[in-house]
């Protein structure tokens, strides 16, 4: 069947799709996008995490054919080519990346935490944070330096928010 | 395969009905994990996910409708205040982005024994409103587990919505897990009081074939608290125990990978035991959301 | 042939800024693709016209194999090939250290998923499908599923230096293999044979078989080259191993089998061992097109080896005073169906298998054993988890014993610089055993159990599922401590190659650092680049893909890169650097006295020369490439165990908070604070980032990770089954690095990622002890143990 719809603010169009599919297929074998990462294909790891219509989902658990005219955001889309968002930044900083397979699933789902709590007007606390991303395993790290950079990124996306112009 | 994706539930019955092996898809947390692995081949994949109204709740006659394709995320947090017991068990569901897809509809569609929703809708005396080309019918949940995932669902049928009224008292839900989050359960247990018709309702997970109910528990408790609805006096701790014990007697587990049938029977009376402190506790502070 | 559309990234990036040298908190190269999604693993490799390749395994763990029907898998449109073990043109079995496992099974399958045919098609799904209808006519045969069955010990034989009587039991147990099924036995003797003690605990442990449940599945892309040979892009841990192995089941030489490190999410020893890779190979040569294959969670759970199951029986012997007389100790390691790694694993079980303490005599049986169970290899910690585990237990019970606390008897009987081990081996480097047990007890402890409206579910065992508001709740508090073994052991060449260049490009002195050590997370390539940074003082270091281009690294394991591979990237850049300060001799015409490379130049403060490095070197390249060893080490006696056998120890210790629902046998691990002693730490915030995962991959064995293998057959191959811990699980972490160098050692670092990860489960299971009461002998600790249910 054909697919058609919007992946990081750009419309795409596929073809052949196999009904049984998942969007995380598609997304990494017919878009040339592999950022989501297979590490479960059941909904268990949360490496796979992308944006459907602006909610943080697995990627592995969407029929191809239900992204059907959606807007999908993967961590390709999070910055603009050759910039870091903050939450890429802050990973980086923290030394959050290991082997770095989780990372992709976790920089979506801090970034909607994160923006989220700034939209209430305060920064996540570590018990938020805890929860928010208790789906998404990293193998690697002990959590401890993803705490640090979600952190990390709050603080400076609030920062950025106050200011006239911040991006967030 | 073949993928359907009907706009209006007319549109949905339709389909069902001329294609009575279609596999409708909601949230896809249960059925893309059977595709994904190969366990699963359905000739053709129904997706609810245009049907508007499966996506909306609403109040009738006192009572919560809640569209079979509600995320549970929303069930957290737009019905938190009035389903208490509910969105205590949808906290519990998976991650953040599986309650972010995964709905009731689709819990009761599966109808696994280790459905975190149903010992929530069993204590509250939930309804589930199935419908067809035929008709639409309404199936007390009690009634509608039938066996390990199967249900009180004719192959044309489809699920429209959950109808619950809200419990007039303080509601409990708890589950064991092996680890502090993202588990299937090894045990649940659901606890709602009525006190406004002096009753009492239980659901127990994964304990059994299918979802259900502790009724001599229910009735040995309501008989307790026949003369302390009013008082709101202190439970006495042997009258917890009891309910615990008859909630765990009403149970028939396994052993399987997640547990032992003796620790689940086990636990079963213990969460029962500490639910049922807690919700008294509750509905003695008087509890305005639960009056 | 061209390389994949998306090729492996070990390239140099942007990020990285000033100050990446020796003891910086450098950044990873791999940095910034890693954030973007841009890094390619293996499971992203991708050719246009590429194929995909399935593998068919054995639902039997135990069976003949009559024959096998590949036409109706043929017969699928879409599909290019289907292999059996017929196709395989070289040697049909391969191993690391025996040759014992088929590439494709033939006559016989020994475990339940063992490879059994190979499909490559033109869509994953079509390749599954035709897959399933291989016809393949088994004879079932029961499984040998206990090692010590599988051995003929059925009872404990602590006492026999003979071996064992054949029994009964034995006899009924096939021999899986032509040797029988003892993989190895290793013995330590040492002091009397048979000594006394005023006081003696005698326990008996057991561990359950871990996984290493790395996220990124078992993948890789196979490329038929135009000379009959075939470039494989791979995730795996030694390039050069497996080129060894894939050379010889291809009939190959290995200039026309070329490895290329795919992206490596995460290895932790479960690549250690061939996985996909000569199936992709045989498939890409049968097809003459790319082909790519990646296993799902489920077949990755069939398709790497894990950690052996154990069962050990111990007996500590003390004076009243605490004074350790003798311990002894009999280990099972169950190997599974394959030998893999075991003789290495029984290696470490068996010299280190009573913990870093001083004992006069010892008297340690260390087995390992083929089974039908899944095949057991390497894993994070090798041999000595499972041994951490009792060996510490029985510390705890011995102190109950004495009457003394717990830190106290490790202290009184800590190994120590000049202490020599069980193996007759004099400790020649720093062993702060004591330094690191009295720092943990030093370090504050977490506030108490919340209560009352202070509890926030999230805090509590079993989270927000909401079982406790603090009813049944008690608190624990365990130690442990542990050393193991830095690099390979016993009289193995273990050495690395590193080729460094130097050369002026775009004006600036740019060096090149190519080896083959397999980057699987840890940062090696950041310790890379730091090295070249700090010994040639330039500011670009680009990290060359890992490939089979240049020597064998060795394997990313053993915690052995930074000091191994490290080692050689340091020696070449001092060869390069040699050469450079030449080239500047000669251009100044002279000798020049206290001659230096920093900030991009020669430098001599004493002659007041600072020659810009990319004049010296103008168009000249200078490159050395070096083969760079430890210090050597030696086979142990085979009837005594004595012997040099290991080059450098690891030490770290553990302090563990847990709440424990005792009623409901639900635990919450509060706090894990950590020391250890990292000799140098080259990366320090890396060095950390070792010590968290390595203790959240111990206390996840601790409370929840394990393969449930019934009758051979695994019970729960996935994340829904098999759990690890979440971020709700670990804990907040303390974490204290001491740096006593090892003069032995380049800059006088130590390896760092397996030590952590032994002490922190002892430490755990401790606590939850200490809170319930309980002997608790067998992990990881279930409900049921806690519940006695």
């Amino acid at each position: 069947m054909r697919l058609t719809c919007t992946v990081n603010g750009t419309t795409r169009q596929v073809d052949d799709v196999w009904e049984g599919e998942s969007l995380l297929y598609v997304l990494r074998e017919r878009m040339g996008l592999p950022g989501s990462k297979n590490a479960c294909e059941q909904g268990e790891c949360g490496s796979c995490t992308v944006y459907l219509d602006d909610v943080p989902v697995c990627a592995c658990l969407v029929a191809a054919g239900q992204a059907e005219g959606r807007e999908i955001g993967t961590v390709e889309g999070l910055a603009p080519p050759g910039e870091l968002h903050p939450v890429q930044e802050a990973f980086l900083e923290a030394g959050a990346v290991q082997c770095g397979f989780c990372t992709p699933g976790l920089l979506v789902a801090t970034d909607d935490l994160v923006s989220r709590s700034l939209a209430e007007g305060r920064t996540p606390t570590d018990p938020e944070i805890r929860e928010a991303l208790a789906g998404n395993l990293c193998r690697c790290t002990g959590y401890e330096k993803i705490l640090d950079a979600v952190r990390l990124a709050a603080d400076r996306m609030a920062g950025d928010a106050r200011q006239p112009g911040g991006t967030r | 395969m073949q993928f359907l994706q009907p706009a209006t539930w007319a549109e949905a019955l339709e389909a069902k009905a001329a294609h009575r092996d279609a596999v409708p898809i909601a949230g896809g947390t249960d059925v893309m994990v059977g595709i994904n692995f190969g366990r699963l081949r359905p000739a053709l994949l129904l997706d609810l996910t245009r049907v508007a109204d499966l996506r909306q709740w609403d109040t009738d006659d006192g009572a919560v409708r809640l569209g079979a394709g509600v995320p549970y995320a929303r069930v957290i947090t737009e019905l938190g205040d009035r389903l208490p017991g509910l969105a205590m068990a949808a906290r519990t569901i998976g991650s953040p982005q599986i309650r972010n897809r995964g709905t009731v509809g689709g819990n009761l569609a599966t109808a696994s024994p280790a459905g975190d929703a149903h010992p929530a809708l069993l204590a509250a005396g939930a309804e589930v409103e199935v419908a067809s080309v035929r008709g639409t019918r309404t199936i007390p949940v009690t009634e509608f587990y039938r066996g390990v995932k199967r249900s009180a669902l004719a192959d044309d049928e489809l699920i429209a919505a959950v109808r619950i009224t809200p419990p007039s008292g303080p509601q409990q839900y708890s589950k064991i897990g092996t680890r502090n989050a993202m588990v299937i359960a090894v045990a649940a247990f659901g606890l709602a009081l009525h006190p406004a018709r002096r009753a009492v309702g239980t659901g127990i997970g994964s304990a059994a074939p299918t979802p259900r109910r502790a009724p001599a528990a229910e009735e040995f408790l309501a008989g307790e608290l026949d003369g302390l609805w009013d008082s709101r006096a202190e439970l006495p701790a042997a009258t917890a125990a009891r309910f615990g014990e008859l909630v765990a007697a009403a149970a028939a587990p396994i052993d399987d990978v997640r547990g032992t049938a003796r620790y689940r029977v086990h636990a079963l009376s213990v969460m029962a035991r500490r639910a049922l402190t807690w919700a008294w506790l509750d509905y003695r502070k008087g509890d305005p959301t639960c009056a | 042939m061209s390389a994949p559309t998306r090729t492996p990234a070990g390239a140099p990036s942007a990020v990285g800024g000033p100050g990446g040298r020796i003891g910086d908190d450098a950044r990873r190269p791999d940095g910034v693709l890693k954030v973007r999604g841009e890094f390619a693993y293996g499971s992203d490799l991708w050719m246009d016209d590429m194929l995909w390749g399935v593998t068919l395994r054995s639902p039997h763990p135990y069976a003949r194999i009559r024959s096998i029907d590949v036409g109706p898998a043929l017969a699928v449109p879409g599909v290019h090939a289907v292999l059996t073990s017929d196709d395989v043109p070289g040697e049909k079995v391969y191993g690391l250290e025996l040759a014992d496992q088929p590439v494709l099974a033939f006559d016989v399958v020994r475990y339940q998923g063992e490879p059994v045919a190979l499909v490559a098609a033109d869509h994953p799904d079509t390749a599954r499908r035709a897959a399933a209808r291989i016809v393949v006519d088994y004879d079932v045969w029961e499984p040998v599923t206990d090692a010590r069955v599988a051995l003929g010990h059925p009872t404990w034989n602590q006492v026999h230096d003979s071996p064992a009587e054949v029994t009964e039991l034995s006899r009924e147990s096939a021999d899986l293999h032509p040797h029988g099924n003892l993989v190895r036995h290793l013995k330590v003797r040492r002091g009397a044979p048979a000594p006394t003690a005023d006081v003696v605990v005698v326990g008996e442990y057991e561990v359950g078989m871990q996984d290493q449940a790395f996220l990124g599945p078992e993948s890789g892309l196979a490329v038929p080259g135009e000379d009959g040979g075939v470039d494989l892009y791979v995730a795996t841990q030694w390039l050069h191993v497996d080129q060894r192995q894939i050379c010889a089941a291809l009939a190959l030489p290995p200039e026309r089998v070329r490895l290329t490190l795919a992206g490596v999410g995460g290895a932790f020893g479960g690549r250690e061992d061939l996985s996909m890779h000569v199936h992709a190979c045989l498939l890409a040569l049968h097809t003459g097109k790319p082909v790519k294959m990646s296993y799902n969670r489920e077949e990755s759970f069939f398709g790497h080896v894990h950690r052996h199951p154990a069962t050990m029986r111990y007996e500590h012997g003390a004076t009243r005073d605490g004074d350790l007389v003798y311990v002894k100790a009999e280990i099972y390691f169950d190997g599974g169906a394959y030998a893999s790694s075991t003789p290495a694993v029984v290696g470490n079980g068996g010299t280190m298998g009573i913990g870093p303490y001083v004992v006069p005599n010892v008297h340690v049986d260390c087995y390992g054993a083929y089974t039908n169970n899944p095949p057991c290899g390497a894993m994070r910690g090798f041999g000595s988890v499972q041994t951490a585990f009792a060996y510490e237990a029985q510390m705890d019970a011995l102190a109950a014993e004495l009457g003394m606390d717990p830190v106290e008897l490790r202290c009184r009987n800590a190994m120590e610089q000049g202490s020599t081990t069980p193996t007759g081996q004099v400790v020649d480097s720093p062993a702060p055993v004591v330094e690191l047990l009295r720092r943990l007890e030093a370090m504050p402890m977490p506030p108490a159990v919340p209560t009352g409206d202070d509890v926030d579910l999230r805090d509590m065992p079993g989270g927000v599922s909401n079982t406790t508001h603090g009813e049944g709740v008690r608190r624990g508090v365990g130690y442990a401590v542990a050393y193991k073994n830095v690099a390979f052991s016993e009289g193995f060449d273990d050495y690395s190659t590193a080729r460094v260049r130097l050369e002026v490009v775009g004006g600036e002195a740019v060096a090149t650092v190519h080896t083959a050590a397999a980057e699987v997370g840890q940062g090696l390539v950041t310790v890379e680049q730091q090295i070249a940074r700090t010994e040639l003082g330039v500011e670009q270091v680009v990290v060359h893909p890992k490939d089979t281009a240049v020597g064998s690294a060795g394997s990313t394991s053993a915690s052995r890169q930074t000091y191994v591979t490290g080692g050689a990237v340091k020696a070449a850049c001092e060869a390069v650097r040699g050469q450079v300060l030449e080239l500047a001799q000669r251009g100044v015409g002279r000798p020049v006295a206290d001659l230096r490379l920093d900030g991009g130049k020669v430098v001599s403060d004493v002659e007041g020369i600072a020659l810009p490095l990319a004049d010296v070197l103008g168009e000249e390249v200078v490159e050395e490439t070096v083969e760079w060893r430890h210090r050597p080490t030696e086979s142990i006696d085979p009837e005594t165990g004595q012997g040099f056998a290991h080059v450098q120890y690891a030490f770290s210790a553990h302090r563990a908070v847990v709440d424990v629902d005792v009623e409901l046998g639900l635990v919450k691990v509060v706090e894990m604070a950590c020391t250890q002693d990292v000799g140098k730490a080259i990366n320090p915030q890396a060095v950390i980032g070792q010590i968290q995962g390595g203790t959240a991959q111990g206390l996840g064995l601790a409370v929840m990770e394990e393969i449930l293998v019934r009758d051979g057959r695994v019970q729960n191959p996935s994340f829904t089954d098999y759990l690890i811990p979440t971020v709700l699980d670990m804990p907040p972490m303390r974490v204290e690095i001491l740096e006593y160098a090892d003069p032995h050692a380049p800059y006088g670092l130590r390896g760092v990622g397996e030590a952590p990860n032994i002490s922190s489960g002892p430490a755990v299971l401790a606590a939850i002890r200490q809170a319930t009461g309980l002997p608790l002998t067998r992990v990881p600790v279930r409900p049921e143990h806690v519940t006695g249910t």
